[in-house]
């Protein structure tokens, strides 16, 4: 009974060692060779949670609270682990139609069906305590504890910035940031962005196929904690810039107020503006969009954006170049016969010295110190003594950005010598072309912050800090050495002193001073007016003093725009913010004149701004 | 003739060894697989590790049971067995519990019963029983077809459930056919239209068609070497396919390309005919069948596809044969699946360690997808051990089926082989991703009473034949 067929167990055997060497190396592909087996694991079962810390809080000068947080809840979704759920019970608590929900899902969806996206934002603490019972009824959801800004007065929004959503083009650029993330836009909020935003933590959980979440993964050894952004000494007094704000409500312009012994900028307002309050949370596109349309621009800052003609108030720096050219002398004495050549100028004694021709405006005084310094017979030609005279210019910071933290400032307008060698032609330019330039008027812009910079460098007699918003980063963290750095001007400060004189007799000289209206009783201002001609509408107001005269404490630029001359709106404003800062309160003296500019409603006009692009 | 013996002496401990290894290790893993915090106890009852302890202990019961039995009760009852499972099967047709759309449970309150898990061991005793009889005659087709019929009748029936996983595992005896002597070009048929089958879905079927037309035609020019016959065979086809294809395509509009093949093959059939009985050429004969069986298989694989075959299994073959990715629709339970086995890296997560598994990712983590929980926290080397242990019993249960005097329990010893084979192969290989998800259990491992007791019965009725060996001659 011999067994034919018995060789066939090879086969079968044979067949079955294939098998199982096949089953062996498909094994030791996944388990071994690749290892995005081991990733997708982890995927499915570790929910990373970010931890997002505090942002940091933002002080004014005297340690008054500016910007704090409040807190929100973003519902967050991972549309790959919803499930089944009773959709209208859901839409009910959070107050939504079944048509956002869809919507809303879909572009999570869109986005990333594994990675978590937020389904609602800054939803309210009360929608958030009610929801969170329920939560296990809505697997794939989960709350995002957030914060937002609130501010402690309406005011100081052009100089706080904002925060908002980091948009996609972001995003692409920093990969720090990711959808969702908040980012501070303008001002002190994106100056300091880094400083605020503090660290990310994450907190690392496993979670089961429901997306519940099965205890910290690790024991939480892998976890990292949210460092809280720094907090910010901002330079601003609240007080200040609160009054400032009122005293510029219903008036287009702006005010600029600098230490001048640090840089630091005690208020910058910028009229029209707006509570910062409008912009947080879910009402902030709306709010923004309202704020956009306004044809009045309350979200454009008139303090570092817009260039004016700086008018008279220029008249003492081209003083102090031409005492510095040694072109004229304090002495020197110029006639004026209601004018100079084509430029007009008002009734006053003549002739005056520098003092007098700046207490007194002259227009005369300057073109002819202007022709001096521009034919200087040092140089060979105007283009050379132009260029000499820009050179000072440059030195106080005109014509270019003055670096400070608001990365959108403007750099103004000072042309250099070409400029005008292509329009008169290279050798045969003349003063006579540019003489306009003496009284600040043609083809120069200045913003209110240089012309408040400038203030200051006079008020320190040579010297300036370039202009900064924040004094301290956290509890004594220092601030960038830039603005630590003091830039030396080269005028002998002898000269400033001559200078000053003038600009103290504009405000407490006797007849013919063209600023008495800022004088205040026990403390010396210095100023002076400006005009700034502007082809929309109305001069524009100008006033710059600082004050007191000695060991000054505070350089101020103001800008009213439409207002007419200098002395009548602007210097007044200046004398107010001077006295507010120095005496903390208004005298009785001055009341009258803090009503009349609060009363005072200019926005009826057409606002005119020359703006840079 | 029979001598009487010890059977504890005479029976396979290796086997048995091996056995008690498996089924330990399945507890273990359904522990890990479904465990729970609450109830850490792994006799906890009330969970499915307590509840399989219960299975262990009675399916060893049921061991010594079978192994005290005389072995010719299995001789003489192997057709009532097999009857009463038939009977079983179609029972669970209509009194069946449908669980996914499928009828194969019956359900008595808290207790469930799988009829196919049994029939396997009865349709295996009726095979060898049958064969026992007739061996040296499956070259006959009046034994190939009862013994086919044999098989194919459990299958259908748990094909009508549907239960596509025990109907796979029925046809694997067809390999206990070949090991007694069943041609080999059945089998290699069977490869063929295997091949034939997921080319029919892979690519266009007319140039499946044509492709294997022309090989046909070389294969015809290779055994007779006569240029003559060749490019006559060749031009008769081209001929009567080309004024087909033109007459369909002017006249008569519906015939459709396929078809035009199909005729045109018959048609010259005709004149192939002529010439095979002129010259007795009979591997031109084989070619051409093949070749005829081919088309027609190719056509019904398409039909039956398209038409028979429900959208859902259509994806699972697509998504098996890789012409699609969804990791989230069908694909869910074998992407999980690889996921888990594949992060388990070379040595494993770590007992109770596996994230996959702990957190339930995987469905049917105790039952079909066992070997997911192996994988994950035992890693590449736990793997291994368990395809090792599997290899190692399969082999020496060869090796016992082989030693066998009785023809009897040498089929059935094959038959044992086949069954686990397949279901080791099936089992492990859709969790690995080379098979479609066909939910058959691991043998001894996976979770459940109805598998453990039916491979238990499988297993011990050719280890009690095996410790008898030597008592009977027939």
């Amino acid at each position: 009974m011999k067994d034919i067929y018995v060789n066939r167990k090879y086969v079968i055997i044979g067949l079955i060692i294939v098998v199982s060497l096949i089953l062996i190396i498909k094994m030791f592909v996944i388990q071994v060779v690749e290892d995005t087996y081991r990733m997708s694991a982890d995927n499915n079962v570790l929910r990373y949670v970010t931890q997002y810390p505090a942002r940091g809080l933002i002080y004014d000068r005297n340690g008054k609270l500016v910007v704090f947080n409040q807190a929100a809840y973003d519902l967050m979704v991972i549309p790959a682990q919803t499930g089944k759920m009773d959709t209208s019970l859901f839409c009910s608590d959070l107050g939504i139609t079944k048509a956002i929900l869809k919507e809303k899902m879909k572009s999570a969806v869109t986005y990333s069906r594994r990675a978590p996206s937020v389904f609602l934002k800054q939803i309210s603490a009360e929608t958030y305590a009610k929801f969170q019972e329920k939560m296990f009824m809505y697997p794939g959801f989960y709350v995002q504890p957030r914060t937002l800004r609130k501010y402690s007065r309406p005011v100081a929004a052009h100089l706080l910035g904002y925060v908002s959503e980091a948009d996609e083009s972001l995003i692409r650029q920093d990969p720090y940031y990711k959808p969702g993330d908040y980012i501070g836009k303008l001002g002190i909020e994106e100056a300091y962005e880094k400083e605020l935003r503090g660290t990310r933590g994450v907190k690392i959980f496993m979670v089961d196929v429901y997306s519940r979440i099965k205890g910290s993964y690790a024991e939480g050894d892998m976890d990292t904690l949210a460092v809280q952004g720094r907090d910010i000494i901002s330079a601003i007094d609240l007080d200040l810039q609160e009054y400032g704000e009122r005293l510029m409500q219903n008036k287009t312009g702006s005010i600029v107020a600098i230490e001048p012994g640090t840089g630091e900028i005690l208020a910058l307002v910028s009229s029209p503006n707006y509570d910062p309050g409008l912009l947080v949370g879910r009402i902030r596109s709306e709010n923004f969009t309202g704020l956009q349309a306004d044809t009045l621009l309350p979200l454009f800052n008139r303090a570092f954006m817009a260039s004016y003609p700086p008018g008279s108030t220029f008249k003492p720096i081209n003083g102090l170049i031409a005492l510095q050219e040694k072109v004229i002398y304090p002495s020197t004495r110029f006639g004026c016969d209601n004018g100079y050549l084509f430029v007009a100028c008002h009734s006053h004694s003549s002739p005056l010295d520098l003092e007098g021709a700046i207490m007194n405006s002259c227009n005369s005084y300057f073109c002819q110190t202007y022709r001096r310094i521009l034919e200087n017979p040092r140089y060979a030609s105007v283009s050379e003594a132009y260029g000499k005279w820009k050179s000072y210019l440059d030195e106080f910071g005109f014509g270019k950005k003055l670096g400070s933290e608001f990365v959108n400032e403007l750099p103004g307008l000072i042309p250099p010598p070409s400029y005008f060698e292509r329009f008169y032609g290279k050798n045969t330019w003349k003063a006579l072309n540019v003489i306009s330039l003496a009284i600040g008027q043609g083809e120069i812009g200045t913003t209110p912050m240089q012309m408040a910079n400038m203030t200051a460098a006079i008020a320190n007699r040579g010297y300036f800090y370039t202009p900064h918003i924040v004094k301290s980063i956290g509890s004594g963290g220092r601030i960038d050495s830039a603005f630590t750095t003091r830039h030396k001007i080269s005028i002998d400060s002898v000269n400033f002193e001559s200078v000053i004189n003038g600009m103290e007799a504009a405000v407490n000289g006797g007849a013919g001073a063209t600023a008495r209206i800022a004088a205040l009783q026990d403390i010396i201002v210095c100023g002076k007016t400006g005009t700034a001609e502007n082809p929309h509408g109305e001069d524009h107001s100008v006033f710059i003093a600082f004050a007191p005269r000695d060991n000054p404490k505070i350089a101020i630029a103001v800008y009213v725009e439409n207002a007419g001359f200098g002395a009548t709106y602007a210097a007044p404003v200046a004398s107010l913010i001077i006295e507010k800062y120095l005496k903390g309160e208004i005298s009785e003296a001055n009341k009258w004149q803090e009503q009349r500019i609060l009363e005072l409603n200019l926005i009826n006009k057409l606002p005119a701004i020359e703006t840079e692009h | 003739m029979k001598r009487s013996i010890n059977i504890w002496q005479g029976i396979d401990k290796i086997s048995i060894l091996l056995f008690l290894v498996l089924v330990i290790m399945g507890w273990f893993n359904i522990y890990a697989a479904v465990y729970n915090e609450d109830h850490k106890g792994i006799f906890d009852l009330s969970q499915r590790y307590g509840k399989q302890f219960i299975w262990i202990l009675a399916s060893l019961v049921l061991a010594v049971f079978i192994v005290i039995i005389d072995t010719r009760f299995y001789f003489f009852f192997a057709w009532l067995i097999y009857g009463g499972l038939i009977f079983l099967l179609m029972l669970v047709l209509i009194l069946g519990k449908d669980i996914n759309g499928a009828r194969s449970w019956f359900e008595f309150g808290q207790v469930s019963f799988q009829p196919s898990e049994f029939a396997k061991f009865g349709t295996a005793l009726v095979l060898a029983d049958f064969l026992n009889k007739r061996r040296h005659e499956l070259t006959k087709l009046k034994v190939i077809i009862p013994s086919a019929a044999i098989i194919l009748l459990p299958a259908i029936l748990t094909a009508l459930q549907p239960d596509l996983g025990s109907t796979v595992v029925f046809f694997s005896f067809f390999v206990v056919l070949y090991r007694e002597g069943m041609s080999p070009f059945i089998f290699v048929s069977g490869l063929l239209m295997l091949v034939l089958f997921f080319f029919t879905l892979l690519i266009n079927d007319i140039y499946l068609e044509i492709g294997i037309i022309v090989i046909a035609f070389l294969l015809t020019w290779l055994v007779t070497r006569k240029w003559k016959v060749f490019v006559t065979g060749l031009g008769i086809f081209l001929f009567i396919s080309g004024a087909l294809y033109v007459l369909d395509h002017f006249v008569i509009n519906s015939l459709g390309n396929k078809l035009v093949i199909l005729l045109s093959l018959i048609l010259s059939g005709i004149a192939f005919a002529y010439y095979i009985y002129q010259k007795k050429a009979i591997s031109v004969l084989i070619i051409y069948l093949f070749l005829l069986g081919s088309i027609i298989y190719i056509d019904s694989v398409d039909y039956g596809y398209s038409h028979l075959l429900k959208p859902h299994q259509r994806e699972r073959v697509e998504i098996m044969l890789g012409f699609k990715s969804d990791p989230h629709g069908t694909g869910y339970n074998v992407n999980q699946s690889m996921i888990s086995i594949g992060s388990g890296g070379m040595t494993g997560k770590g007992y109770l360690q596996g994230t996959q598994t702990k957190f339930k990712f995987v469905p049917a983590q105790s039952t079909d997808f066992i070997f997911c929980t192996i994988g994950e926290e035992w890693g590449f080397l736990g793997s291994v051990t368990v395809v090792g242990l599997y290899l190692f019993l399969l082999l020496r249960l060869i090796m016992l089926a082989e030693r066998q005097r009785s023809v009897f329990s040498r089929i059935y010893g094959y038959g044992v082989v086949s069954i686990l084979f397949t279901h080791f192969f099936i089992n492990i290989g859709m969790a690995i991703g080379l098979v479609p998800v066909i939910g058959i259990p691991l043998p001894f491992l996976s979770y459940g009473g109805s598998s453990l007791w039916g491979f238990t019965i499988l297993l011990f009725i050719f280890l009690r034949l095996d410790a008898s060996r030597t008592e009977y001659l027939v």
